[in-house]
This record gives C-alpha cells, sequence and structure tokens, in this order.
C-alpha cells in the first residue's frame, strides 16, 4: 500500500457509496432514502431487526433488485454489475443444494462472469478455485456432491466462491447464520485476512455481541438508516434503542461500563 | 418374427421416418426437461404445451394450411404467449405461480378445444385431422417433419452448449448470476423459448396433453442416477429417445393404439425403475439402510445393556434372564440375540439365558466407550 500523493482522493473516497436508495416493494417502503458509505480496507457490518432491509440494500448495491430511487457508486463510479468490482456470498438458503453437482463446480461458477460463451473454465481456473477451496479449509470436498454438505461447509464454499471472483469489495450476506463456534472464527480470520489484503468487506450480521470483536465499523438500519461509524460511536443505547426498538438494551448487554447497568434495567423492564 | 421380416419392418420407409423422430424428440426433450425439472418448472412445460392447441387450431383456420411448419408455428406462438402471461400474472399480481399455471393451461386448452370443434366442424376440413394434435400420432410423420424436427432440435443443441455455464448458473443461484452482470432476463426468456420449441417439435409425435411427460419424466429418472449435471442430461436424453423410439414403433405396428399414451408408458418404467433402485437416491435403498440400521442399534443396545448387567454381577460372563434385558431394551429381542450369537457375541447358556462372551465383552466396552468420547466432544465445546 504506497499511497501515492496524487492517489490520495482514489485512497480516502468510499469504495460503496450509496445515496437517498429508496426500494419498495407493493408501496410499502422496504429501505427509505438510505445513504450509505463503506469506507475501504474496512470490515463493516450492516446490523438491524428482521425486515429491516440489510439483505435488500445489500441486492441494490449489486444491481440484482432494482431501486425506486438512489444512487450507487461503486470506487467512485456508477456501478454496472459486469465491471467485477464486487464479489457476493449471498444467503446460504437462497439456493437449492440438492442441484446436481459437486464443490470444485460450484467455486468455479465465481469465474463465469470471467469467461465468454462457449469458454469452459481453464486449467488455470481450476488451480486457483483449488487455492480458494484450501483457504476456507475446503480442499478436502472437491468432489464431494453440494448435497452432503454441513452448513457451515457450504458456507465456506460460497465464501470461496467469491474468493474466486478476485474483486477489491465483498458482499455478505449473514455468512455466519448457523455455522458452529470454530466456523464462526475462521470465517472471522478470513475476513481480516481479506481487510490486510487492502479489500473491503460489507457483511450483514446478526449477533450484537460480536460486533465490536469482528467489524470496524457499522451501520445500524431498520429501513431508514439509523447511525454509521466506527462500532464504539454508533453502539449506544440510544442508538440500539431507535433500530430495535424497546428490547435493544437486553440485546446489547454487557457491552460498556455504564452501559450494563442500563440494561439491566432495561431488561428488567421487559421481562 | 423371423430376421428376415425384422429386417425389411427396420427398412419400411414409415418406420424409419417415425424412429428418427421419435429419437430426435426423446434427446431434445429429455435434455431441456433437466432443466425445467431443476428449475422447478415442471409443470411449466404441461401448461406451454396445452396452451399451444388454440396456436394451431388459429393457424388453420388463418392460411386454411395443414402444413405442419404452419400449425407448428402457430403453437409455438400460442405456446410462447401462454408463458409470457404466466411471468407477467406472477410478477404483476399476487397471484402465486402454481395458480397461475393452472390458469393458463386450463384457459388456452379450452379456448383450444372450442377452436378445434369449430375445425372440425367446418364443411372444408373435414380431413383436417387436427384432432392428432391432442395425443399424437407417430404414423403421420413425413420425412419433412423429420427434417424441421432436426434442424430446431441443432438450433437448440448449439445454443445450449452456447449458453451451458449460464444456464446452469441461473437454475442453481439466479442472484449470484445477476450480481456478476449476467443479462438473467435474457437467458430466462432464452431457456423458456427453447423449452417451446421442444414441446412444438413433439405435437405431432405425442400431442399437447402428454408432452410435459417426454419434459418431466426423463429428468426425473435420470436426476435418480447421477449427481453431476452433465450426466443428467445425457441419461435424460437417452431415456427420452428409447422411450419415444420404442413406443412409436409400438404404436405404429399395432392400429389405432394413440403415439402419446404408449411413449408414456414406456417412460413410466423408466421413472419407476429409477425410482426404486438408483443407488443411493432409489427408495429400495433407503429402506436397506435403514433396515440395517435398526437391526445394528438393536444389537448394539442388547450388547451394552448386558454389560451393564455384568458391572452388577461380579462375573461378566453371567446369563441374563432375556425378559430382563426386553424390560429395558427394545425391539425383537429373540430375533437380535440369534443374530449376535451367530457373531459369537453372546451365547445361551440355557434356554432364555444369555451371556456376553469375551468378544462380546470387548465389543460393549468398547461401544461405552466410544458414546463417552461422543458425549465429552459434544459438552466440551
Amino acid at each position: 500500500m504506497n499511497a501515492h500523493k496524487h492517489k490520495n482522493e482514489n485512497e480516502t473516497m468510499p469504495a460503496i457509496e450509496v445515496t437517498d436508495l429508496t426500494v419498495a416493494y407493493r408501496e410499502k417502503p422496504v429501505l427509505w432514502d438510505v445513504d450509505f458509505q463503506a469506507p475501504q480496507r474496512q470490515l463493516l457490518a450492516i446490523v438491524g431487526p428482521n425486515g429491516a432491509g440489510k439483505s435488500t440494500l445489500i441486492k441494490s448495491i449489486l444491481g440484482i433488485l432494482k431501486p425506486a430511487a438512489g444512487r450507487v457508486l461503486v470506487m467512485g463510479k456508477g456501478y454496472r454489475p459486469q465491471s467485477r468490482y464486487i464479489g457476493y456470498v449471498p444467503q446460504r438458503g437462497s439456493v437449492d443444494w440438492d442441484f446436481p453437482t459437486n464443490v470444485l463446480d460450484v467455486v468455479l461458477m465465481g469465474r463465469y462472469g470471467h469467461l465468454g460463451w462457449f469458454r469452459r473454465p481453464s486449467k488455470e481456473d481450476r488451480s486457483f478455485a483449488m487455492e480458494c477451496l484450501e483457504k476456507v479449509g475446503m480442499a478436502d470436498f472437491t468432489n464431494r456432491q453440494i448435497s452432503q454438505l454441513s452448513g457451515g461447509q457450504q458456507q465456506r464454499v460460497f465464501i470461496a466462491r467469491a474468493f474466486i471472483q478476485d474483486a477489491p469489495i465483498y458482499l455478505m450476506d449473514e455468512p455466519f447464520a448457523g455455522v458452529d463456534a470454530t466456523t464462526e472464527k475462521s470465517i472471522i480470520a478470513l475476513l481480516r485476512e481479506l481487510k490486510t489484503k487492502g479489500k473491503t468487506v460489507v457483511c450483514v450480521h446478526h449477533d450484537l455481541q460480536t460486533l465490536k470483536e469482528y467489524f470496524d465499523y457499522v451501520m445500524l438500519l431498520n429501513v431508514r438508516r439509523v447511525a454509521l461509524g466506527p462500532v464504539k460511536d454508533v453502539l449506544t443505547q440510544d442508538n440500539l434503542r431507535r433500530a430495535y426498538g424497546g428490547r435493544a438494551a437486553f440485546l446489547a448487554g454487557d457491552k460498556d461500563e455504564d452501559g450494563t447497568q442500563n440494561s439491566k434495567e432495561a431488561s428488567s423492564v421487559e421481562s | 418374427m423371423d430376421i428376415g421380416y425384422l429386417i425389411e419392418f427396420f427398412s419400411n420407409y414409415t418406420v424409419r421416418v417415425v424412429m428418427c423422430g421419435a429419437m430426435i424428440l426423446g434427446i431434445t426433450a429429455g435434455t431441456l426437461g433437466s432443466f425445467a425439472l431443476l428449475r422447478k418448472q415442471s409443470l411449466l412445460g404441461d401448461a406451454i404445451s396445452h396452451a399451444s392447441l388454440p396456436g394451431v387450431c388459429l393457424a388453420f383456420l388463418l392460411t386454411q394450411s395443414k402444413s405442419p411448419l404452419v400449425l407448428l408455428l402457430g403453437a409455438g406462438i400460442s405456446g410462447w404467449i401462454g408463458t409470457l402471461v404466466i411471468s407477467l400474472v406472477t410478477e404483476n399480481s399476487r397471484i402465486k405461480k402454481d395458480t397461475a399455471l393452472g390458469i393458463v393451461l386450463s384457459v388456452f386448452f379450452g379456448f383450444g378445444l372450442v377452436l378445434l370443434t369449430i375445425v372440425q366442424k367446418l364443411p372444408t376440413a373435414t380431413k383436417a385431422g387436427l384432432d392428432k394434435f391432442l395425443f399424437g400420432n407417430a404414423a403421420t410423420l413425413l420425412r419433412e417433419d423429420v427434417w424441421t424436427m432436426g434442424i430446431l432440435s441443432g438450433i437448440i443443441f448449439i445454443l445450449l452448449l452456447a449458453y451451458w455455464k449460464e444456464f446452469k448458473l441461473i437454475v442453481f443461484d439466479k442472484d449470484y448470476a445477476k450480481s456478476m452482470g449476467l443479462n438473467v432476463v435474457f437467458l430466462d426468456l432464452l431457456l423458456n423459448t427453447l423449452i417451446v420449441i421442444a414441446i412444438v417439435i413433439g405435437l405431432q409425435t405425442v400431442g399437447v396433453i402428454l408432452m410435459s411427460a417426454m419434459l418431466v419424466a426423463p429428468a426425473a429418472a435420470a436426476r435418480q442416477w447421477t449427481d453431476r449435471l452433465g450426466i443428467m442430461v445425457v441419461l435424460s436424453s437417452l431415456f427420452g429417445a428409447i422411450s419415444g423410439v420404442a413406443g412409436s414403433i409400438t404404436s405404429s405396428l399395432m392400429l389405432k393404439l394413440p403415439t402419446g399414451p404408449t411413449i408414456v408408458v414406456y417412460l413410466s418404467m423408466f421413472v419407476i425403475i429409477s425410482l426404486l433402485f438408483a443407488p443411493h437416491r432409489g427408495m429400495l435403498w433407503d429402506v436397506l439402510r435403514s433396515y440395517r440400521h435398526k437391526k445394528q442399534l438393536q444389537r448394539t443396545t442388547v450388547l451394552k445393556n448386558l454389560l451393564l448387567f455384568s458391572e452388577i454381577s461380579t462375573d461378566p460372563y453371567h446369563a441374563h434372564d432375556v425378559a430382563a434385558l426386553t424390560a429395558i431394551g427394545r425391539g425383537p429381542l429373540q430375533k437380535t440375540m440369534i443374530g449376535l450369537s451367530k457373531k459369537g457375541y453372546v451365547r445361551q447358556s440355557v434356554p432364555n439365558k444369555w451371556a456376553l462372551t469375551e468378544k462380546g465383552l470387548n465389543a460393549a466396552q468398547k461401544l461405552t466407550k466410544e458414546i463417552e468420547e461422543q458425549v465429552n466432544v459434544i459438552t466440551s465445546d
């Protein structure tokens, strides 16, 4: 990372910049006038209650959903999926794992955007896929039929498929959902490694307890943007209550010294 | 049936034409059926083929021509409009996909039947024979028809090879395909169009009512035997081709046997055999596996219980009453005991009194230790 002076602007501009994004489903707003900036080379979590529009935000950035209004800039430019700036890890449950294919084949799907018609993945693509599988600890499962994988293994295959896209930015939709503690730790280690390589990682996350430990930045979202910034600044009782409603303090629990008292009060009120 | 008759039979013009036609149909429908099945759109084929009937009739009414090319073009357009209506309805209303399929299927088919009746009452069209599109009649295939079928499936295969990985990706993970910038709307439409063409190819032979079986049945059978998409497609087209050829020859040999239903009978045999006997996914193997598992579970339970008893008494090889074992065990105990004694784990000293052998004691101790270790692993994490 040698930052040249004339590159300063490139270095400081947000990896992803979303302005006034509004997404509606049958007149019901899912995202309402959301502004969002993901700083480069950071781990950022999008956090919020169910139905807050977290996945919708990610899908709108990727161009999977068409927003009613708003603008998405990726590395300062209007985003087209063809530009290969973003690697995507969808929710594990979004596909049918009984599809007739094996692990290596799923990972190679990450190269399809780079190949033209009639073209099959090359030898280099295959060895790159093996590298990615090794990184996520799935090298022994190369030829395994995907229906025989456990939840954590499926998640790691999807992460390997995003790695092979070789993108500067990664968007991950609940990469920790339904994986065991060991897998969660190995996934977070991978994300940190991506960060040290200068990549930007944005994750939809659910667990407020691990937020401080895993991520640098966080956006609290509940249809509207509640707060965005470094985890320490954002994770206040006030913000959490605004995002989650009354139960927030109970959820945030034992985070900071003066918060502890509050949360105990709040949880006792709740229960 | 002697060899001479067979040679004569297969050199017969009609039989050769019918065989070629049915083979092309089976291969094409089986291939595209695999994609339809994996997209969970097995019923789409049914809706499209039924929706093509009004097209056949309208094409005849408008042109007064019985040329297959004209009629099939009408079928294709009408079937394609059917798919369009299905996606428009599901995307723009609260009506779910299965309902939309049902609506399109019955409305279009009903309209088609009305038109068919009108056509048959026309004085000029008494011999129109459009009703063969209901159940299909392979014997009426001409060489030109087979050429048309061949060219259409050639186009299908070129497009399928060109977009193989794109199709695979949109079937497996559509959102991911979109995120990489693949034109999913176009690819979806293309795949649907190919399915429409495959159905149109089969209308003369199999008919609108059973055409969807040509798509779904071979694919469902093929899925049972393999876990690779490529192999599934090849197997599916093979099953389709064999059934198509066998069915259309059978119906050509026996007068008045409609081709569509005959082919479907052959297809059903492939499906039944595959559902029952395919390794891994076949039902027979499921039954065998669960029987073996149950037997093993019963045996290990008895061994562990005998060990439990022997730990109470001083002599580990002390014989215990079978009733005591039944009281704390499960299942048909006598059979389990005999099974265990055949393997040398237990022996019967006096009738209904069973004791562990040395081999059985070791096995039981090992089993108990394994379970303890597993529990430790689970609780320590």
